[in-house]
């Protein structure tokens, strides 16, 4: 991504040095007092207990936590055993960002190589035909689709009217379902850095892998894909990420009963719940989770950049 | 350039200014539950009084206290939760009182409904709408008995994995409790694991939990069966779904919504206006018209819809039982169908 | 290009994964935009061609709601657009001409946070916060959630303009006798202004597009247009919240193409 901290300004470009911190107190400030603390509040919280549904008492509790490993059956008095439900919440959203991770890479690398490789002239109108819809309100798309798919819907109607179908299939409420709708909101994400890299990549070491013998889909395998990496996994990055929080496709095409990581810190704040250390907690978890995806990315980055690649 | 910047800040400024501004006016803030008052209703009493009207709404009362408790006391003025919500929200110490003197209209109040175990005297809220809670059964995909709350909770094969839920904890837990034909804030261990074991077990024959679409659902063919309120399953007959309204034989729900006055009230005059608004028999008729439940208020019956009268959501079989009211249980008791409602919702 | 190197470059099943892909990503758009126009009131059957659900977006009975969702949703979006715009506009100055110094890369790490931080934490995070400090959630909440989320969006864009700006313009002003503000206000800002216009456009176009914080930091009684028809949505689908739908696509896709046409013309003049 553009504007890394090392990236561009050499020592020449400093006209601004000596004001630069009141420059950037207003991000310091904005950022550090409505994220960094409210963020650190959120984990202060998850060690808190919890009052009868929604708030919390100020004294410590590890509940949270205890609640999300073990498992003291119904009563709470029972010899604690490892509580699969909440890691099976979590393994299943890591599971469908995956997979949809894998949809949006499966049809974005063709496409996003495609593009590239079009005339200049016709490269930007194809590229704005992909990013048109990624302007369009999520919360349009994610409709859009559940109209779509349901029961009733035009895709289950227009297949019973056309005889490919003797009964409507089940689209809506399952986990396919979910997949679709984060393949649909994120797949620009895989596009355009894919796009990028292939844009920049030197097409001479195709035709030299051609001079070599190599087949199209040797030559694709062999030698452009690992070129191209760095833009494939910033996609999957860019996609897996904000899919493993998803909120919007869970609820409104999952049916809200198979709990993903977002639907159930939800349901702890504006749901039923109302167990706030216990959303603190899952949430703390889940950027965890994110952070070191994110950390093992900028090292393999920054690796890659003293390779020289 | 300096021109762009100066245009943000006067824009910056103009919107807070207006923002600002609009504050003047008197207002009301109602915190609802969806579809539950029409829209020309508010107007009227917009119009009647000047007041501006704002109105959130919420689809179970748990979570309407949840987000009450999460920073939202203070900010509204009336909210409108069941028998047994009334109750938590005095406990809880979030609701503000008022002398019946307070309301012209006190005495349209039904006296069955003045002296009730939840607010006892009325000191608190006003009743809005009472009905039942019970299920519905689309009639295309389902021909036989459907008065028992089997259907629910131990389905036929016909009707498994098409069944909507209330997300609603205390009308689930009330309602298997009933199948189970054991009483509710139950203390006695082995009658509360055979209700987690109930809910477990039936679990997977539904489809979804779902309250704000328990019309649609019927309404579209998503679900063949759903748990819904009298009211709602009449206004999803009315909108083509061929369905019938259960009165099963285990028992089924009925509850009494009210509006009550909240703690810290930023409008409580314009509260208590309201409130005597609603109390009129023709603005509670015009409710009731809508919604297709029954006031608790007297003098309605002149303006109600003639169709309500013969409505099967309002009339039930000579044997059907009677409905029971969700109680409310002590923290400890209350901790233990909070775990169930947790465990059967993760 | 020689024959051969149009072999090994071209896959032809790439074409028509690209097709598909467009069909998928158009496909639910057009067939709502079609269903708009449905006169019928149960939404899947066709009952012919009608402006009615357009008619009842802004006359029907919901037509409040959604004015004022919609003016909470538009100026929420202006005032936190242009706030992040200038907070990002001072923090690409003092990043890009303002040297190395100490906690540079932490500084850089900071204006990220917010695209690194999932949204549903940022939410949950937001909410503890405001309801800790007993501060009353309402129109103000949400414009600060909306400024902090809106800043990197806005930063990148400008970042990456003022990098390919080499720093000899301003020397060469400064070397002319311009003051550091002339040189700035003068030189540097005009250069700049295409990357502030799009880095604003698309903290705008983010900030109009939120649900989730929005959802979770808002007061009583305030909607924007996503929260009011999430609210709808979960009722069931309704004609008109398609007919809305559409007319909010109407206005993406003016914004998209007016920027795409704008950036196209943009890059002409320079070149």
């Amino acid at each position: 991504m553009a504007g890394g901290p090392a990236a561009g300004g050499g020592a020449s470009s400093s006209t601004f040095a000596g004001i630069r911190h009141w420059l950037l107190l207003p991000s310091w400030l904005v950022i550090g007092f409505f994220l960094l603390l409210p963020v650190l509040l959120m984990l202060v919280y998850s060690f808190l207990t919890k009052d009868f549904r929604g708030g919390v008492i100020w004294e410590f509790s590890l509940a949270a936590y205890d609640q999300f490993i073990f498992d003291r059956g119904l009563f709470g008095d029972e010899p604690p055993t490892i509580e699969w439900i909440y890691i099976q919440i979590f393994w299943r959203s890591i599971w469908q960002a995956l997979l949809a991770t894998i949809l949006c890479l499966v049809i974005g690398f063709p496409t996003a190589y495609f593009i590239a490789t079009r005339p200049q002239n016709t490269r930007m109108l194809w590229l704005f035909l992909i990013t048109v819809p990624y302007w369009v309100n999520l919360l349009i798309r994610t409709v859009s689709m559940k109209f779509l798919i349901r029961d009733n819907g035009p895709l289950n109607e227009w297949f019973l009217a056309a005889g490919l179908l003797d009964s409507p299939i089940r689209m809506i409420n399952t986990d396919f379902a979910v997949q679709l709708g984060l393949f649909y909101s994120y797949l620009p994400f895989m596009v355009l850095p894919i796009y990028a890299s292939v844009e920049r990549y030197n097409f001479a070491l195709s035709e030299a892998a051609a001079d070599l013998y190599a087949d199209r889909w040797t030559a694709l395998r062999l030698v452009v894909i690992p070129a191209v990496s760095p833009g494939i996994i910033a996609g999957c990055i860019l996609v897996f990420v904000p899919s493993l929080g998803a909120f919007l496709a869970p609820d409104l095409l999952g049916g809200a009963k198979n709990f993903m990581i977002g639907s159930l810190i939800e349901e702890q704040f504006k749901g039923n719940a109302g167990n706030w250390p216990f959303g603190a907690a899952a949430s703390m978890i889940l950027l965890t989770m994110v952070l070191i995806v994110l950390m093992i990315y900028a090292r393999q980055q920054a690796r890659g950049e003293r390779e020289g690649r | 350039m300096r021109k762009f910047l100066k245009l943000g800040a006067a824009a910056l400024a103009l919107t807070m200014v207006s923002g600002g501004m609009a504050q003047a006016q008197e207002k009301l803030s109602i915190y609802h539950w969806f579809e539950y008052i029409p829209q020309e209703l508010l107007d009227k009493f917009s119009e009647e009084t000047g007041i501006e009207v704002t109105m959130d709404t919420f689809d179970s009362n748990e979570a309407m206290l949840a987000n009450l408790k999460a920073g939202s006391l203070g900010s509204y003025d009336v909210a409108v939760p069941g028998d047994y919500m009334v109750e938590i929200m005095i406990n809880e110490g979030m609701l503000d009182t008022f002398e019946s003197s307070e309301l012209s209209n006190f005495g349209n109040i039904q006296p069955q409904w003045v002296d009730v175990p939840f607010d006892p005297g009325r000191k608190h809220s006003i009743p809005y709408q009472w009905g039942s809670t019970s299920f519905s059964v689309n009639r295309d995909d389902f021909g036989g008995d459907i008065n028992t709350t089997s259907i629910l909770f131990d389905p036929p094969a016909d009707l498994q994995g098409k069944i909507n839920m209330l997300d609603s904890q205390g009308e689930v837990l009330t309602m298997a409790s009933l199948h189970l034909g054991i009483p509710q804030c139950s203390q006695d261990r082995e009658q509360l694991k055979a209700l987690d074991e109930l809910l477990q077990g039936a679990k997977p024959h539904w489809a979804s939990f779902n309250s704000d679409g328990a019309k649609d659902v019927l309404v579209s063919g998503d679900a063949a069966v759903g748990m819904i309120w009298n009211g709602f399953s009449a206004k999803a007959r009315a909108e083509g779904a061929n369905i019938e309204y259960a009165y099963p034989k285990e028992g089924y729900l009925v509850w009494m919504d009210n509006v009550v006055l909240l703690k810290d009230a930023p409008n409580r005059a314009n509260a208590l206006k309201f409130m005597d608004f609603l109390l009129e028999p023709e603005n509670a008729a015009a409710v009731t018209n809508y919604a297709r439940y029954t006031a608790g208020v007297n003098g309605v019956d002149e303006f109600l819809d003639p169709e309500l009268k013969t409505s099967p959501e309002q009339s039930p079989p000579a044997d059907a039982p009677a409905g029971v009211f969700v109680a409310v249980c002590d923290e400890a008791t209350q901790s233990v169908y909070d775990s169930i409602w947790t465990r059967l919702k993760k | 290009m020689a024959a051969k190197a149009h072999d090994i470059r071209r896959y032809p099943a790439f074409l028509w994964i690209t097709l598909l892909c467009l069909f998928v990503l158009y496909g639910p758009l057009i067939i709502v935009m079609i269903y708009s126009f449905n006169d019928s009131v149960s939404i899947t059957r066709w009952g012919g061609f009608s402006l009615r659900w357009y008619e009842d977006v802004f006359f029907g009975p919901e037509a409040a709601k959604f004015k004022a969702a919609a003016w909470n949703s538009l100026s929420i979006a202006v005032m936190a657009a242009t706030s992040a715009t200038m907070i990002a506009t001072c923090a690409a100055i003092a990043m890009i001409r303002g040297g190395s110094f100490r906690g540079k890369s932490m500084t850089f790490a900071l204006i990220s946070l917010p695209l690194m931080v999932p949204e549903i934490v940022t939410a949950v995070a937001t909410l503890i916060f405001f309801s800790a400090i007993s501060f009353t959630r309402g129109y103000f909440s949400i414009v600060m959630a909306h400024i902090v989320f809106c800043i990197p969006f806005a930063y990148l864009p400008i970042s990456a303009r003022l990098q390919g700006i080499e720093a000899t313009y301003e020397q060469a002003a400064q070397d002319l006798y311009a003051s550091r503000s002339q040189a700035f206000w003068q030189v540097l800002m005009p250069l700049m202004m295409p990357g502030i216009i799009s880095g604003f456009l698309l903290a705008f176009i983010i900030s109009l597009d939120d649900f989730i914080i929005t959802n979770f930091v808002k007061g009583a009684g305030i909607e924007t247009l996503p929260t009011a028809i999430f609210g709808s949505v979960k009722q069931g689908i309704k004609p008109n919240i398609m007919a809305l739908s559409t007319l909010m696509l109407m206005v993406s896709i003016f914004f998209v193409t007016v920027s795409y046409f704008a950036g196209k013309s943009g890059a002409k003049t320079e070149r």
